[in-house]
């Protein structure tokens, strides 16, 4: 029996104050280590021209919109409402690449009066909504072709148009939905692939293409042989296989020469057999070997034609291929400066030397955990981790609850892209990832992020609100 | 199917969160070189370099002062467009230098980081001044000037007594660990060296915040951490400048050394070492260091302290004290002399005077043959079982004197001479195989007895004193310092103090007895001064003899015990004689006295460089 509960528990009795609360922590942990890299220069805070000033807008507004989307905005409207936003938000994004000034090479900025705003923030809401209304309204659950094609489209199209306006970074966010997508039902196949993809691109670029195949064939017939059962064959097969290859390359260093025939006899090989034998798992390795051959041998290509000169550079530092301390890698380089000079306990509040003299570009923004890191030490950086940690955590925990399909896949959606921005930001900050200019939700300076961030979650807790109205 | 989904994603989740931590572990708390490029960044120490101890002698004159000057620094990675051809122009430099030292910073970029390096050393204010006002026009970012003080000597005295300051060098801060930085000075001779402890104070440091385009935005920390310098304490030596001025002057185009010892109180009044480095040349030892090490006398090498020599017959006086404290002879023997001392073949020879002579007389007319008899009956006195310990008690006699061992003065180098001991003659010749003849030339202070002008001039005031020295020393109780309490105290000899009254007279009768009686030092003579002395003429094997001569005046009560040692400079009383009375007569009486102008002038005209057999 379906009952309201609503005078039993109160207005705000069925919001999930856990994940208010952790909202309101870390935009107080961004305001805070806003002013602390302005304070040199603005000691007032209630200075109009200082971030922290207008961080406090962002922020006042943000509260303010987390209030009409919890109490105002009846929460059914947003799976009737997200088509047309999606329709909307990818008309707008187009039509950004046309009308924006370039902001750092980028072409995501509209600019309304002394107001400029990233559309590219917000289309993480519409494509959430998009996604979690066409599989929970479609019934997609990625049996066939038909489910693959329309949850990519809806995922494809505002990617497309977020790559052309040169937002990268926004763009490998929407990379996170496969998380979601695998919840909703695709192959753990596709995640395996995504990564090979992503290792087969590091170890190539890395430490060229000879390894890299050579890995491919060593764990394919791995995959192949030993473990199912073929222990000896596989022994018997590779042992004399690299030992011969060794030979090779002392006589003739030139090891492609023998590895491209081997790996091409590998291929017809496991064809045969497997088409004989009726064992579609060999048949599937040849066309992964294939398809890892021709993947590897693009990777230069991709790097050095489809990459951007800061792009392939920013991943050159990372992999260690260069080290440009005072140019490409002059972030990188000084944000591990300011955050590792914060050792165990951090220098305390507004005492950083690094993040307050300007040695880290882009300090409020993007990198704006340093002054987390310098500041308040590994104890203070860890805690932030956690507390975004427990935030993901919470939004599966109560999505996983909702016996709605579209909380659910709404649910997921955001926990996605607080993971990936987590990711990457945090991951760039310490040299794990690449530069890519994304914000650190919530904490980062900035209007566009802030209230993107806002509403994103407001809206799964409005959902979620409703949800828990009826038990 | 769906919960396994969901906890493989949380797991995901908690592995990507994992790696974040491992890595912030990582840079944070295992790897602590991101503090120090963050300190090397973002702050600028500035040291303080405390102003050094001033040096003073006995009467307050100044003899080392320090006065200010600029150490132009640059800090490579912060350098913009600048003016070279204006910043050569300014100090008087060459370009080609500028250029090759920026060539080196932008080899040396990671290692140096935000540190700042000299690029030139000891500015003069003036210049520096004028490059502050060109930096004020613009240009020249980075650039700044390090204040600090160098060496000044307004006396021309000393010389490598005080000894020189220098920049240390890698060596020097290797072997006195945790106490010195490149950029700082040391003392590295003579007394800067020997109370560098004290002279050099402590080093302050002000720390700066600086923001990422180098300028400076106010004190780390308010200032809490900034250590102000304490300067160093000032030293009062025993030196008297004038005194050591005119020794230097008397020493001129000589080598060997001349001492001055206040009896009394065995402070040092003068130490002459000749050839000596110009207090000149020390206040830029840099520039003159490669022509100073060059120099074939060796003008680094203090001889007063650190060169052995035969003393001569003003041994003799040794002897004769221990002949009378063994009661072998008394003032009253007389021994013959024939032109010298005969044994078997051989003779030690002598020169002529009248025979035979008493103790007194012995002195006087430096009787070579009377103090062979002496060492003769000492060594063959009954006392002792065997020859073994006779040389050995003769032994500890010489060393109550102060001879054989360093003296413990407060120089840090000093030499201990050579006494021989009966081991090493049983060790040349074995054992029963040597007597007195066999050594006898120990007896005229030759042979195997080597020791210093220090050891000579010490062994002068013990006889002054009339029998004890106190050991002799450069650095004065003062405000600022309280020296070693051993520099007080008397040390007696062996020989009793009734004894040396004997000895005394002669040494007076040996400069005052006038011109044609025998004495040997008539030429030390100076009226009213009752000047007591010894000549000597010690064998030198390389080319002529050394002139030696040691005295104290007055002869009672004395103020002022020397040594003068001129190497090559034959008798005793042709140069050393005249050298160490005028020195006495100028301390004593203020001036030379007209009827020994002519003297003077002798002396300081006089060179003897060309008979100083080079060695390399």
């Amino acid at each position: 029996m379906i009952e309201r509960r609503t005078s039993q528990r109160g207005v705000g009795g069925t919001v999930d104050w856990w994940l208010a609360g952790c909202w309101l922590v870390l935009v107080f942990i961004g305001f805070l280590n806003i002013y602390s890299t302005v304070h040199y220069e603005y000691p007032e805070v209630l200075v109009w021209g200082s971030r922290a000033c207008k961080q406090l807008v962002w922020i006042g507004t943000a509260v303010l919109m987390a209030a009409v989307i919890l109490f105002a905005v009846p929460s059914r409207i947003y799976e009737n409402a997200s088509l047309p936003a999606y329709v909307l938000m990818f008309f707008l994004l187009v039509l950004v690449i046309f009308i924006s000034n370039d902001t750092k090479g980028s072409n995501s900025w509209i600019e309304i009066g002394s107001v400029k705003i990233q559309p590219a923030e917000f289309s993480k809401i519409t494509s959430s909504l998009m996604l979690a209304n066409v599989i929970s309204k479609m019934d997609l659950h990625f049996r066939s072709f038909r489910d693959y094609m329309i949850a990519g489209a809806v995922l494809l199209l505002p990617m497309a148009a977020i790559v052309a306006e040169n937002e990268t970074g926004s763009m490998l966010v929407y990379v996170g939905f496969i998380f979601v997508l695998y919840r909703e039902g695709i192959s753990g196949w596709w995640l395996a692939l995504l990564g090979s993809i992503i290792t087969l691109f590091i170890i190539t670029l890395r430490f060229g293409i000879v390894p890299t195949l050579l890995t491919v064939f060593i764990v394919a017939s791995f995959a192949n042989d030993f473990l199912r059962g073929r222990k000896w064959l596989w022994l018997a097969i590779n042992i004399p296989l690299i030992a011969l290859m060794i030979v090779w390359i002392i006589f003739w260093p030139k090891p492609l020469y023998f590895l491209l025939p081997l790996m091409a006899v590998q291929i017809i090989c496991y064809l045969v057999f497997g088409f004989l034998r009726r064992d579609s798992f060999r048949m599937a390795s040849a066309g992964v070997i294939a398809a890892c051959m021709i993947a590897s041998f693009s990777v230069d290509l991709v790097f050095n034609n489809v990459l951007q000169e800061h792009q392939r550079k920013r991943i050159e530092v990372l992999l260690g291929m260069t080290e440009d301390p005072s140019g490409w890698g002059y972030n990188v380089h000084q944000s591990k400066i300011a955050i590792g000079s914060g050792g165990l306990f951090g220098k305390g509040y507004l005492n950083g030397t690094q993040s307050t003299f300007g040695f880290v570009p882009e300090q409020s923004t993007d990198f704006i955990f340093c002054t987390i890191g310098e500041e308040w030490g590994f104890a203070g950086s860890v805690a932030v981790v956690l507390l975004y940690v427990f935030l993901i955590f919470r939004i599966i925990h109560d999505a996983e609850q909702c016996r709605s399909r579209f909380i659910r896949v709404y649910g997921y959606c955001v926990a996605s892209c607080f993971f990936m921005h987590l990711i990457i930001n945090i991951g760039m900050t310490i040299g794990l990832m690449p530069v890519i200019g994304i914000p650190l939700p919530l904490v980062s300076y900035g209007g566009s992020s802030m209230w993107g961030f806002t509403i994103l979650l407001f809206i799964f807790l409005a959902l979620n609100r409703e949800e828990r109205k009826y038990f | 199917m769906s919960l396994e989904r969901k906890d493989k994603l949380l797991i995901g989740l908690c592995i990507a969160a994992a790696a974040l931590v491992v890595q912030l572990f990582c840079i944070q708390v295992s790897d602590k070189s991101s503090r120090d490029a963050a300190s090397n960044q973002s702050t600028v120490r500035v040291p303080i370099y405390p102003n050094r101890g001033v040096i003073r002698d006995r009467n307050g004159k100044v003899l080392v002062g320090n006065k200010l000057c600029y150490d132009l620094m640059v800090t490579p990675k912060t350098i913009g467009e600048f003016d070279t051809l204006a910043l050569c122009r300014n100090f008087g430099v060459d370009s080609l230098y500028i250029r090759e030292r920026f060539k080196e910073y932008r080899r040396n970029m990671r290692r140096i980081g935000y540190q700042s390096v000299v690029l030139l050393r000891q500015l003069s204010p003036e210049k520096y001044t004028a490059f502050a006002e060109l930096q004020a026009k613009g240009g020249f970012e980075g650039f700044w000037g390090q204040a600090r003080t160098i060496r000044e000597y307004p006396y021309n005295a000393g010389g490598n007594l005080l000894g020189y300051v220098s920049e240390v060098d890698a060596d020097y801060i290797s072997r006195h660990p945790g106490e010195y930085r490149p950029g700082d000075y040391a003392g590295r001779t003579g007394l800067e060296a020997a109370r560098e402890k004290e002279l050099r104070g402590v080093k302050g440091e002000h720390i700066y915040l600086r923001n990422s385009r180098n300028q400076i935005e106010g004190p780390y920390k308010n200032g809490e951490e900034d250590v102000e310098a304490i300067p160093g304490k000032d030293i009062t030596t025993t030196i008297d400048a004038e005194l050591q001025h005119y020794g230097q002057t008397l020493m001129q185009n000589k080598v060997g050394s001349l001492v001055a010892i206040e009896p009394a109180t065995g402070e040092i009044l003068a130490l002459v070492s000749s050839p000596g480095i110009d207090v000149d040349q020390l206040a830029d030892i840099g520039s003159h260091y490669k022509e100073i090490a060059a120099n074939p006398y060796k003008p680094m090498f203090n001889r007063a302290v650190q060169a052995s020599y035969p003393p001569g017959s003003c041994f003799k006086v040794v002897n004769g004290l221990i002949g009378l404290q063994e009661g072998v002879i008394t003032p009253e023997s007389c021994y013959p002399c024939s032109m010298g001392y005969h044994f078997g073949n051989h003779k030690l020879g002598c020169h002529a005077h009248r025979s035979p002579l008493n103790l007194e007389e012995s002195i006087m007319m430096s009787c070579n043959a009377y103090y062979c008899y002496v060492l003769k009956a000492l060594l063959e006195n009954r006392k002792y079982s065997s020859m073994d310990e006779s040389m050995k008690a003769w032994d500890d006699y010489v060393y109550s004197f102060g001879f054989g061992r360093p003296l413990g003065s407060d120089f840090p180098a000093e030499l201990k001479g050579n006494i021989p001991t009966p081991e090493y003659y049983n060790r040349i010749y074995g054992r029963g195989h040597w007597k007195a003849n066999t050594i006898i030339s120990i007896s005229i202070g030759q042979g195997e007895i080597g020791c210093t002008p220090l050891h000579l001039a010490n062994f002068c005031a013990t006889v002054a004193n009339r029998g004890w020295y106190i050991t002799p020393h450069i650095v004065k109780d003062s405000e600022d310092i309280s020296i070693d309490p051993k520099y007080h105290e008397r040390n007696y000899t062996l020989v009793d103090t009734t004894h040396f009254p004997k000895v005394v007279k002669g040494m007076y009768r040996a400069v005052n007895s006038g011109f044609g009686s025998g004495g040997t030092a008539s030429i030390a003579a100076v009226p009213g001064l009752e000047i007591c002395g010894k000549t000597g003429t010690a064998q030198n094997p390389h080319g002529a003899d050394n002139s030696v001569f040691m005295c104290f005046a007055p002869m009672d009560n004395p103020k002022i015990a020397v040594v003068a040692y001129i190497e090559n400079g034959g008798f005793g009383a042709t140069w050393a004689a005249p050298i160490a009375s005028l020195l006495v007569e100028s301390y004593l009486n203020g001036e030379i006295s007209e009827e020994r102008k002519y003297l003077e002038k002798r002396m300081l005209e006089g060179n003897l460089m060309d008979r100083v057999r080079i060695r390399k």
